[in-house]
């Protein structure tokens, strides 16, 4: 979510040219712990903080306070080239766990699969691990499989998946480009259907079912600037560079 | 007026000898620091865990050994790129190559030297590997291959540099000697230049390997990452994540004092290790070569 958390900084230092905001990346892993560790204000994350997380920052006297700032889904996309558009969570968590390897076994072309997603410490890894990989059921432990490319960056996928015809990856939907939202995957919750594609329509109807809330942690509650920063946030002309974005406004 | 040179000589020795002896206290330094934060993890997870096949740390699966494999094919196929090429360069420009063409060249293949490694990422992501995946019809083209290619190229410029010096610094007497004796151009270089050069070549060799084996950004962006145990030949055709990717990509997430954490300096330690083994042996092979070359002339 680094995107937006630098357009919002953008925004707000344009019409307050007294507050400084500097931005970092490096996936919501590393947000959290500068956070812990008390070197940010402010942390962005795209998955909730994990008890541990919670308990080692109480232990540097740092009390996080949660904000949900904006909805994202991750879309799962292929090369245009690819004829499969759609397939069920089950699918996607078998080719990612490796027991798919061919795209003939999904109705496609006699293909090898080659699987792209992103590093470990990138919340939207986590995030898929759970909720696809291991279809939100906490005592599974399918792991993705080994030959899994990790890739350290959104444009590292979409670059492979724009010019491989094996490739499938995964990345919030804010993540993908114009010329590839015609070969996203419409996700089925089984084989029966529905298949949706993501979009904004059908991330806040909720019939689209890898989406996900996106949080900033503020070190205590928020006073001053930062209190006057996350109130910003949450208003209209925030929200609004949220949907420009590709993620999803929360709802008043 | 006798005092004072005397006076600030004294300074100076004390300074330059301070920066000699730093060097080696920052080695010790660090290596010590890497002892501190990497042995933990030898307490943490047991030996055989850290021997396994499998690197997933967020799920507290800690096996090193594709990692370390994963360097190994990389760097070894780099090596099999720069050796030939880096020699064959330097050997070009000393030996061959009109003085005009010469003066040319140098500056060229040193300026490639000084090419931020993320530049070559970026060349290695867009063109590079979508070429492999064609040209050797591979599923993708992100592989140890394109890491190794592009770590030859990296080094390539190092061993060029140093070696052409080297070569240029073999008294020209030597080949005046060679070609007396009614020996080839080729075998004037083959037999005498180069085993003459040998200690300068073989540095050159080491530094440049070293670049590679130390590379991070572009592997990072070329290799796919993929934590696969790298066991057959052809692994250099499949992804591979190396232990420097790891690191890089990893340490900037982990709690302080983590397992993951200790794991991670772990890795950094092994590294360590492993260019310490390649100096000292190439150090040895150096002196050994040394003391022969004076019996010779003795």
């Amino acid at each position: 979510m680094v995107n937006l958390a630098l357009a919002w900084a953008e925004r707000y230092q344009s019409g307050h040219p007294d507050i400084s905001i500097s931005v970092t990346g490096g996936g919501s892993g590393t947000g959290i712990a500068s956070l812990v560790n008390g070197t940010v204000d402010v942390a962005n994350a795209s998955r909730a903080m994990t008890a541990d997380e919670m308990k080692q920052a109480e232990a540097n006297g740092i009390t996080p306070v949660e904000f949900t700032v904006a909805r994202d889904a991750i879309a799962v996309v292929v090369n245009p080239q690819n004829p499969v558009r759609r397939l069920t969570l089950q699918q996607i968590s078998d080719i990612y766990s490796g027991k798919i390897n061919n795209w003939s076994e999904v109705g496609g072309d006699p293909r090898p699969i080659v699987r792209l997603s992103r590093e470990t410490n990138s919340g939207t890894h986590v995030y898929f691990l759970q909720m696809v990989i291991r279809l939100g059921d906490s005592k599974n432990t399918t792991l993705f499989s080994t030959d899994t490319l990790l890739l350290p960056s959104s444009e590292g996928i979409i670059n492979e998946v724009r010019q491989n015809p094996n490739a499938i990856g995964y990345d919030g939907l804010g993540y993908i480009p114009p010329d590839l939202m015609g070969s996203l995957i419409a996700v089925g919750k089984d084989a029966s259907g529905p298949y949706v594609i993501p979009s904004i329509a059908t991330v806040n109807d909720n019939s689209y079912p890898v989406a996900r809330d996106l949080y900033m942690y503020t070190a205590g509650e928020p006073v001053g600037a930062i209190k006057e920063y996350m109130a910003w946030i949450l208003s209209a002309e925030a929200q609004t560079i949220v949907a420009n974005l590709g993620f999803v406004p929360v709802k008043p | 007026m006798n005092k004072s040179p005397n006076w600030r000589e004294t300074i100076i020795t004390a300074v330059i000898r301070t920066c000699g002896y730093s060097a080696v206290v920052f080695v010790i330094l660090i290596f010590f620091f890497l002892l501190r934060e990497g042995v933990p993890a030898l307490a943490e997870v047991k030996l055989g865990d850290l021997l396994t096949t499998r690197w997933y740390p967020i799920e507290n699966h800690f096996g090193i050994l594709p990692l370390l494999t994963g360097s190994l094919v990389v760097t070894l196929g780099a090596m099999l790129i720069a050796i030939p090429f880096g020699i064959g360069t330097a050997v070009f420009l000393a030996e061959i190559a009109p003085r005009w063409l010469r003066e040319i060249l140098k500056p060229l293949v040193e300026l490639l030297g000084g090419l931020p490694s993320v530049v070559l990422g970026f060349l290695g992501i867009l063109l590079l590997s979508p070429f492999l995946r064609v040209f050797l019809n591979l599923p993708t083209g992100l592989t140890a291959l394109a890491g190794a290619l592009l770590l030859g190229g990296i080094a390539v410029p190092t061993t060029v540099s140093i070696a052409e010096d080297a070569l240029d610094s073999v008294p020209q007497s030597y080949r005046e000697g060679a070609l007396a004796l009614g020996a080839t151009k080729w075998q004037t270089i083959w037999r005498v230049t180069l085993p003459a050069a040998r200690s300068g070549v073989l540095t050159a060799l080491m530094l440049g390997i070293g670049r590679t084996i130390g590379e991070t950004m572009a592997v990072m962006m070329v290799t796919g990452n993929a934590p696969v145990m790298a066991d057959k030949l052809t692994s250099i055709l499949s992804p591979v994540r190396t232990m420097t990717a790891t690191i890089a990509a990893e340490m900037g997430e982990v709690a302080n004092g983590s397992t993951h954490y200790h794991v991670l300096f772990f890795i950094g330690l092994v590294l360590f290790l492993i260019s310490l083994v390649v100096n000292i042996l190439a150090s040895t092979v150096i002196f050994r070569s040394r003391k022969r070359a004076e019996r010779v002339l003795s």
